[in-house]
């Protein structure tokens, strides 16, 4: 019984996969309640499925990129559970569990704001491969490399609306939208792709924050700008 | 969680704390014998910052957890079917930092269906006390730390009675600002200690008493003092010798806290004086209330080294009370950056 669990968004998400299908799903928006209310999800599906955690045989998890704070609050519960249970853990990108909601277009961006004009993005194509890498980058920017592909792009997002006519003005026609409903996060399609994945090290497992921390951003470009001056 | 509980006299308590910058762990035994404990500190990663990192701590503590715990468990010979319950730092602390810990705690706790215990960080500072002796009450404590200057009152076990605090700086914090004064690495505590060994109280600094009957503390003026002081000598074109600011700074510090627990604890009767928090490891504190503290009706504890600074044995001494009392958390316990003490204590 495959466990799978995501807060890095708005939306807390956790699922019950058998191998086979889903069993399990519970997803809620409701921010900054996350840390209160994954656990208490958690026993909450178990119980209704009769799982105890020593049924459990493996934990997928979203690992970001994401809220910094949500994307810990969910690796932090995985990773002790596997660790503790002594089960695999996977760590799946939240982008790519997002794009899953697209799934079957030929290539999928899904993307996340980051706020100032910046969003956590990556491109997918039909197979789930990354067509270009996940990055932290102004949407400007991100979107004139999707319009220099020259392809059909299906968009997921749960921050949309604030990007929508930003990407009509670059893609035009060749941006497809997914309806409403297909934007949040699903922790049983996390459970689907993360399934087959191979394990990691549950002690070496790390959040996909893409972006430092600012403190450490801001002293690494003084590091440079001082070996310039001497 | 209204787990069942073993029936053995041995209870064992594992302990987690991630509330600064220190990710921790402990099997305590009673809460009183540490079967193991590991710290993995952060100190070289926020010391070219000049302080800790909110979010670089928090990213060390998840990066750092489960192997904490896993050494923790080895170095005790012990696997999760013989701990009794869970406990963490709840608060206060840095809200990032306490969530990982929270989030651990409570993944270990529903895996093995076992008892949660959530603790404040200055009752397990206080704690770590009775990691060396049993209390006796009225107990009086001082709590010294970066955030912390507080006298409190302990009539029974965890409850607390708040009957002084800073009302600027804490003494901690004061430390810090002398130390970038001097200009000495951070942390800045240990080496304003250690420069001050090699001085004098030369500079006549104030001592800071406030209102005759209160046991509240201020150190901002004191730190002004101590710039204010530099500055003008800088201005004459005389040199201070840096050790001697820092033994005059300190000799401030000291008296007024120790003048204060002092009149607090004939005041109050106590039977017994703790020390607490990461200034408990100051030299000159330490020295200053053996010798004030000679009555033999009073006992002095003031913990060892290794316990001073934030550690998870505190915690999980901290938290036998609660496990005695039954008094356990759902798994919809949260990190609790503000937890009041009092407040706390009345759970
Ligand atoms: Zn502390």
């Amino acid at each position: 019984m495959i466990l799978a669990m995501d807060t890095s968004t708005d939306v807390l998400s956790v699922s019950l996969h058998n191998g086979q299908e889903i069993i399990e799903e519970y997803s809620s928006k409701n921010k900054n309640k996350h840390s209160t209310r994954l656990m208490p999800a958690i026993d909450r599906i178990m119980k209704e499925a009769k799982v105890t955690p020593q049924d459990l045989t493996k934990i997928v998890v979203g690992m970001g990129p994401g809220s910094y704070t949500g994307v810990r609050i969910a690796l932090s519960t995985a990773k002790t559970m596997a660790w503790t249970l002594n089960i695999p853990v996977v760590g799946v990108s939240s982008l790519r569990a997002l794009s899953l909601q697209a799934a079957g277009d030929d290539y999928v961006c899904s993307f996340l704001d980051a706020r100032r004009g910046l969003v956590y993005a990556g491109l997918y194509d039909k197979a789930g491969n990354e067509v270009l890498p996940e990055v932290n980058i102004l949407m400007d920017e991100w979107l004139e490399k999707l319009a220099a592909l020259n392809k059909q792009v299906t968009f997921v997002s749960p921050d949309l609306d604030k990007f929508q006519s930003l990407i009509g003005e670059h893609l035009g026609d060749r941006a497809l939208y997914k309806p409403n409903g297909h934007h949040l996060m699903r922790a049983g399609l996390l459970a689907e792709v993360g399934k087959d994945f191979g394990p990691t090290d549950p002690h070496l497992l790390v959040p996909n924050y893409l972006r430092l921390v600012e403190a450490e951003a801001k002293w690494l470009e003084k590091q440079k700008a001082d070996q310039h001056d001497r | 969680m209204g787990g069942i509980m073993k029936k053995t006299d041995q209870i064992n308590i594992l302990a987690i704390e991630t509330s600064c910058d220190e990710t921790a762990a402990a099997i305590i035994q009673n809460g009183h014998t540490i079967l193991s404990e590991v710290v993995a500190t952060q100190i070289d990663s926020h010391k070219r910052f000049g302080g800790v990192v909110p979010e670089i701590a928090s990213r060390h503590h998840v990066e750092q957890m489960t192997q904490v715990l896993e050494e923790t468990l080895t170095k005790a010979s012990l696997t999760m079917e013989e701990i009794d319950a869970v406990a963490v730092t709840e608060g206060p602390g840095l809200v990032g930092a306490l969530l990982v810990g929270v989030a651990t705690a409570k993944a270990l706790a529903f895996s093995h269906q076992l008892p949660l215990i959530g603790v404040h960080h200055i009752a397990g500072h206080i704690y770590a006390n009775q990691l060396v002796e049993s209390f006796k009450f009225p107990l009086l404590c001082l709590v010294v730390s970066g955030g912390h200057t507080e006298l409190i009152l302990m009539k029974e076990h965890g409850k607390f009675e708040v009957i002084g605090e800073t009302r600027d700086d804490a003494c901690g914090e004061a430390y810090d600002k002398v130390a970038r004064v001097l200009d000495v690495p951070y942390p800045g505590g240990p080496h304003v200690d250690k420069l001050a060994k090699l001085g004098n109280d030369t500079l006549n600094l104030p001592r800071i008493y406030l209102e005759e009957d209160s046991y509240d503390f201020s150190f901002s003026g004191l730190k002004s003092a101590v710039i204010n002081t530099v500055h003008n000598a800088k201005q004459k074109g005389i040199a201070l010798k840096k050790e001697d600011i820092a033994c005059s700074f300190q000799e401030s510090v000291v008296e007024v806290l120790v003048e204060k627990t002092y009149r607090a604890s004939v005041e109050y009767g106590v039977k017994q004086v703790v020390v607490a928090g990461g200034v408990a490891a100051n030299s000159r504190l330490r020295e200053a209330l053996r010798e004030r503290f000679n009555d033999p009706e009073v006992t002095l504890s003031i913990p060892p080294l290794a316990l001073c600074t934030d550690n998870a044995s505190m915690i999980g001494a901290a938290a036998y009370n609660d496990y005695q009392k039954q008094a356990f958390r759902g798994l919809d316990l949260n990190a609790n950056p503000g937890l009041d003490l009092e407040q706390y204590g009345k759970r």
